[in-house]
Order: structure tokens, then C-alpha cells, then sequence
């Protein structure tokens, strides 16, 4: 931060599949930009081969791109420094949620953009909705794939607008057997994947939702900072505490409690309890395991910490009541049966202890293989 | 996705077969005039022009915007007839034309006196009765079951109007989006309410849609797009503040309560008062109501949360000792072992 220039605007289209014209859509606005004199960059495009938003980039000034070479092999990222040198008023910047090859400065393309936005400069960017963080199980539950390249939801939460761009799946899976979307080689794979109807459908009413949650939350954010100004301090009346323990099911658990807590407007703790501060008792694997999960939830801004008492339920309830937390997430996935039974045992005795809060079993949200 | 009876499942297949022989309807929803719906709906009317459809216009509104008035231009159009100043579709010479497609710019409009049929969107079900596909567009204040909403946020609604349900029978819906551009800072609270409130109704359509089709398909998955809260009420749980927790919990997430109870023989008197008083408290948050039936309670509240699509089942930490259970276990603990794909949450007596 210079201390000079403001904040930059983030402007997110939000979509629910490729083609749905998200890219279109933010040139569109680009170009209506450019033409009311402001000076407007593309920043990344990804073309995509499709002619018609191929088209929409006309006249538009493009930043080059940076060639980094990694492996043997050239990949083509954005090149943030430029555009800083560059300095526009609004950067267009195409797919959000990518990663940076390794090797670049940032390893992921919102923090190049957090870059831009810290330097002054609005962005529009484009993304699905697939991609947001606390919907990875939920997607993967419905629909057998797991996105990879995701996006903390915090970092959408942060953006100053959130517009859907919304097309009927149908219209799409026209689209798609077109060659419009996709070569047709892709399409025909496309459409055993993602683009099935109903999963189109079920992922299009997600964007929408997201959408209104969005401008909701952006409302609330208005009216609390209204009344912060006024002197009225806004308490949140939930706080959720989330249990991790070393099995997979923990990020599931971390997603789904962070997003209640974003619903709710709840503030959002995790623990991870242990008989021995220093992690003694595990093996290294698991070691690595509480590491990662600690590291995913503080990503995602829940305040991690270990815990460590000879009771494990007795030190989470005794925890959760000293920091008036209202209501408690547990995994409920078990590996084997012997680890069921123990798991079994523990979160009865959570129940039992934590009399006076909510406690909740979080469902394991795994593939049940698509339609 | 709902379970329906046979009988319902019937209607609705038969439903989908007349539906072969009826044009399809496409509504273009915004939420505030000048979000762009009329362009959006005229742009694809040109698309599908250019790729060889039989596209006619029926209706333009009175000031089109530049790019608009362009589209319209190029396509063919059977203008509207005037009758006092008042623009009436001509559905005889549309229905005559027989286009593949027609485009209605503003279907809410009243016909004049004296017309076969006093709105505009009857006019469009005798096109679509007639297996004419039109696409049409409709901003959110002139959806009467929402016009109390807009009045609420803005102090007015027009007086034209077309039913729900109209919408909710539309083939697609398409929201218009686009950020709030307003003046002032109220303006654009306004808005923003207006804008929330058209995403989530389309987002409603668009998930009945999605039950009828999985329905249809037989497909027996749950999606989780919309969270359903089930409460489920015991005769001694502390069902007032799981309500109240159910209700605000569904709001939040612009998702739906239910509230259940197995219905148990030899309960006491005291008992059946305290779920009566329950049932109403449940009607009194709003919440659907079903009493299940069943020898095997956790049973049955499993299968209602499958067939319903329940994200989220509340349950009383009382359950525990509730029922007579010493031989299978505690009654909770089942249900938690059982509950696959569904967050159970436990609260407090």
C-alpha cells in the first residue's frame, strides 16, 4: 500500500459453467467503459477460441503476457508487475480461481489481483460458482468431480459487486453441440461431465443463491458499518467452534462450518485437542494431517489453535464455554470400525458435556457418483 | 426433491406429454427497469434469427432503447393493434404466421376494454396453447405475489400485474443481472433488496424445476442447493427454541423449514397436550408439518429427510432419554450413526 491510492473495486461475474458468457459479458462492460473514455486494460483473456468474445477484445489495449518456464516447458501467466508499471484505472482480468504455474511470484491469480486492487486499480474478473471453496464437497457430492482450483470465500466476500450471468442450461447445451463452448472433441466429454442438465441446473440455482447471498452480505456489511460510525457495536450472536481431528473428513468439516458461519454471521473458531501439546502421540502422517487441516481452516480465516488436555472432550466443551461459543462441529466420518466405536463414544460424550450449546454432527459429504 | 403420489407422479407425466404439443415459454426477468432485459431477449431473437429461425415480434414497448429499436429493425414484426391508446397483441394473425419463435416485450401489459381477453399474458397462453415458442420479458414489481415485497421497499407498485404461477410454469426463466446503479445511497439499498429477491425467486423456479426433472427421470439424488432445516419434535423437547433456531436458520439461508414428529401409541396426556402445542408452534414459524408414522422412529425420520431433500436435521439433546430404547441404545446416537449426508444438530434441553 502506497497510503495514497484507495482500494481498488473488485467487480466478480459470477457463472455456472464455461460458456455460460461470463467473459463476454465483463468485455461488454469494458468496452462501454472504454468507449465513456476510461482508461481500461486487459489484463488476462483467455480467448478460448471462441470468436464472438474473441471479438468483444477489439480496441481494447492488451498487457503482454509473462512467459515462465518451468519443467521444461513455457506457460504463459498473467504479467501483474506490468500492469502495475501500466497503471490503468480498471484491469480485466479473465478466470479468478487459476494457479500460477510454479514458480511465479503468487501462487494463485486472486492474489495477483489483490495486487492490482491494492495499488488503486479496479478489476472485473470472471468465475463459477464451483470454484468457491465451501461448495468443493457439495460439488464433488453431486457431481463426482472435485475442483481443484478454488477460491476462499472470503475473497469473494471481499469483492464490491457479484453479478450473475445467467443463461438457461438448456441455451447452453445448445451452445455446446454448436462448437460455440468447446472444439467438438471437448464438448462430447464436456457433456458427460459437468455439463449433464440437471447438474447445470442444480449448479445454476447455486449461482443464484450465491448471488443474493452476496449482495445480502454486502447490505448487513453496510448497515454494521453504519451503525460502527454511529458508535453501536454489533455483537455476532452466534460463535461456531469446528473440532479437527486428522482424518480426511476435516476439510469437509472446515468448509461446511465456514460457510454456516458466513449464513449466520458467526464469528468462527477451530481446534485441534491432544493429549500433548507438542503432538507426541501422532504419527508424523497425522502430524502432517492436523498441519494441513490448521493451515486450510486459517486460509479460509477461522482462527486455528492446538489445544491440548488429558480429556478430549472435556477440554473442547471447557474451551467452548470460555469463549461463549454457541454451537460445536464434529466429524462424523469414520475409517474403520474399531475408530467408528471410539468416535462413536467421543461425540456422545460431547453431547453430554456441552448441555447448554448446540452441537453439530457435520455429514460426510462424499461422492455418490452423479446422476 | 419431493416424493409425490402415484396419482400426482401421473398428472405430471401426462402433463410432459401435452407439454410436446405446446410452444415453450421463456421469461426474461429483471429486477428494476433498465437492467438490460429487453436487450438481452431481443439479442437472442436476433441470434436465433441468424441461425435460420422463423422469429416475428408481437410486441415492443412504447421507448426502445437505440440498440433495441436496431434488433427490431431486422426482424419481422406483426405489430400490436391500438385500440384507446392501449397496444393488443394480434394473436389471429400471429397464430396465421405460425412462427417458430415470438418475442413479447412486456408480458404484463392490460389489454384495452372490450378485448378477448383482458391481459396480455392470457393472449401469450393461447400462442403457446397453439405451439407457437415465445420468449418474453417481466421486471420483478409486476409479479403480483410479489408486488406486496416491492411495495414494501419501494412505496409503490403498477397496477398491471401477471401471477406467479404463470412464472413458476415458464420452460425457463432467465435473470437479468446487473449491479444497482443508483443515485442514492437508499436508492440502492432498494435495489439491492429488489435484486435479491428477484435471484432467489428465480432460483426457487429453477429448483422446482430441477425436482420435477430428477422426478421425472427417476433420479433419487439429493443436491443440497437449497438448505431444508427438519425439526423434529419430541413431547418434551425444547421445541420453542429449536423452532425459533429453525426458522431463523432457514431464513439465513433463504432455504425452507419442515417440522416432524413420529406419532407414538400410549402417549400420556401430557404428552399429547405438549405436541399439540408444538404443532402450532411449528404452523406459527411457518414451518411444513408432517406427522410420520412407524414403528422404527429413526427409521422413518430418515426416510422423510431423504425423500425431502433435508440438509439439516435439529434434534433435542433429550432424545437420549425420550423413548424406552435401553435394548437398541439411545434413540440420538442411532440417529447420528444413520444419519448419512444430512448435519445433525443437537440442542440443548
Amino acid at each position: 500500500m502506497t497510503g495514497v491510492a484507495p482500494r481498488g473495486r473488485l467487480k466478480v461475474f459470477l457463472g455456472y459453467a464455461a460458456g455460460v458468457g461470463k467473459t463476454y459479458q465483463m468485455l461488454t462492460e469494458a468496452q462501454d467503459l472504454h468507449a465513456h473514455g476510461v482508461d481500461v486494460v486487459i489484463g488476462y483473456f483467455e480467448p478460448h477460441g471462441r470468436a464472438e468474445t474473441i471479438a468483444m477484445t477489439e480496441g481494447l489495449e492488451s498487457v503482454p503476457r509473462k512467459t515462465i518456464e518451468y519443467r521444461g516447458a513455457t506457460f504463459e501467466e498473467m504479467d501483474t508487475d506490468a500492469i502495475l508499471d501500466r497503471r490503468p484505472h480498471v484491469a480485466v482480468v479473465d478466470e479468478f480461481p487459476h494457479t500460477n504455474v510454479p514458480g511465479s511470484l503468487r501462487a494463485k491469480r486472486y492474489e495477483d489481483v489483490h495486487a492490482l486492487l491494492d495499488a488503486g486499480i479496479d478489476v472485473f474478473t470472471t468465475m463459477n460458482v464451483q470454484h468457491l471453496e465451501s461448495l468443493n464437497d457439495q460439488i464433488w457430492q453431486s457431481t463426482g468431480v472435485r475442483v481443484r482450483e478454488t477460491i476462499p470465500d472470503w475473497v469473494l466476500k471481499q469483492a464490491d459487486e457479484v453479478v450473475m450471468v445467467d443463461l438457461t442450461p438448456r441455451a447452453l447445451l445448445n451452445r455446446l453441440e454448436r462448437g460455440v463452448v468447446y472444439p467438438s472433441e471437448r464438448a462430447r466429454l464436456a457433456l458427460q461431465n459437468f455439463f449433464r442438465e440437471p447438474t447445470l441446473v442444480a449448479l445454476r440455482e447455486l449461482a443464484m443463491r450465491q448471488t443474493a447471498h452476496a449482495a445480502e452480505s454486502r447490505h448487513q456489511d453496510e448497515v454494521r458499518h453504519t451503525a460502527s460510525a454511529e458508535g453501536i457495536a454489533l455483537r455476532a450472536d452466534e460463535r461456531l467452534l469446528l473440532m479437527i481431528d486428522p482424518t480426511p473428513a476435516s476439510a469437509a468439516l472446515i468448509r461446511r462450518g465456514r460457510r454456516v458461519a458466513d449464513y449466520l454471521q458467526a464469528e468462527c473458531l477451530a481446534v485441534y485437542v491432544t493429549r500433548s501439546a507438542d503432538l507426541r502421540g501422532l504419527t508424523p502422517e497425522q502430524r502432517e494431517s492436523v498441519d494441513r487441516q490448521l493451515n486450510f481452516a486459517r486460509g479460509l480465516r477461522i482462527e486455528s489453535r492446538i489445544l491440548d488436555g488429558e480429556d478430549v472432550a472435556q477440554a473442547l466443551v471447557t474451551f467452548a464455554r470460555l469463549h461463549a461459543v454457541t454451537q460445536i462441529f464434529v466429524t462424523r466420518h469414520e475409517e474403520s470400525r474399531v475408530a467408528a466405536l471410539l468416535k462413536r463414544g467421543l461425540v456422545q460424550r460431547i453431547v453430554n458435556l456441552a448441555y447448554d450449546m448446540q452441537v453439530t454432527i457435520v455429514a460426510n459429504r462424499s461422492e455418490r457418483g452423479g446422476t | 426433491m419431493r416424493q409425490r403420489d402415484p396419482d400426482a407422479l401421473l398428472k405430471h407425466v401426462q402433463a410432459a406429454e401435452r407439454a410436446a404439443a405446446r410452444g415453450t415459454l421463456k421469461v426474461f426477468l429483471g429486477y428494476a427497469s433498465g437492467v438490460g432485459k429487453s436487450f438481452r431477449m431481443f439479442d437472442e431473437a436476433r441470434r436465433r434469427h441468424d441461425r435460420g429461425q422463423d422469429v416475428v415480434v408481437a410486441a415492443v414497448q412504447p421507448t426502445m432503447s437505440v440498440d433495441v429499436a436496431e434488433i427490431v429493425s431486422v426482424l419481422e414484426s406483426i405489430p400490436a393493434k391500438v385500440i384507446e391508446g392501449i397496444p393488443l397483441i394480434d394473436t389471429d394473425a400471429v397464430i396465421a404466421r405460425r412462427p417458430q419463435l415470438c418475442v413479447v416485450d412486456g408480458l404484463a401489459y392490460d389489454n384495452p376494454p372490450g378485448s378477448p381477453r383482458s391481459k396480455r399474458y392470457l393472449d401469450v397462453e393461447v400462442l403457446l396453447g397453439a405451439g407457437i415458442n415465445v420468449i418474453a420479458s417481466l421486471n420483478l414489481e409486476y409479479i403480483d405475489e410479489q408486488q406486496a415485497f416491492v411495495r414494501g421497499v419501494t412505496g409503490t407498485a403498477p397496477a398491471e400485474s401477471v401471477p406467479q404461477e404463470f412464472i413458476d410454469r415458464a420452460d425457463e426463466v432467465v435473470i437479468v443481472d446487473a449491479p444497482p446503479e443508483a443515485a442514492t445511497n437508499a436508492q440502492a439499498q432498494q435495489l439491492s433488496q429488489l435484486r435479491q429477491r428477484a435471484l432467489l425467486l428465480t432460483a426457487d423456479v429453477v429448483d422446482r424445476q430441477l425436482e420435477a426433472y430428477l422426478e421425472l427421470h427417476g433420479v433419487r439424488q439429493t443436491w443440497g442447493t437449497q438448505e431444508r432445516i427438519a425439526v423434529c419434535m419430541t413431547p418434551r423437547a425444547n421445541a420453542t427454541a429449536m423452532l425459533a433456531s429453525g426458522r431463523r436458520n432457514a431464513d439465513r439461508f433463504h432455504g425452507e423449514l419442515f417440522a416432524i414428529y413420529v406419532s407414538q401409541p400410549n402417549l400420556t396426556p401430557d404428552d399429547r397436550s405438549a405436541l399439540a402445542r408444538n404443532v402450532t408452534l411449528a404452523r406459527a414459524q411457518q414451518a411444513h408439518v408432517d406427522i410420520l408414522e412407524g414403528k422404527d422412529p429413526i427409521g422413518a425420520i430418515l426416510a422423510y429427510a431423504r425423500t425431502n431433500g433435508i440438509t439439516q436435521l435439529f434434534v433435542g439433546h433429550n432424545l437420549r432419554k425420550g423413548w424406552r430404547t435401553r435394548l437398541t441404545g439411545s434413540l440420538l446416537d442411532r440417529l447420528i450413526a444413520e444419519a448419512e449426508g444430512l448435519d445433525v444438530r443437537v440442542f440443548p434441553h
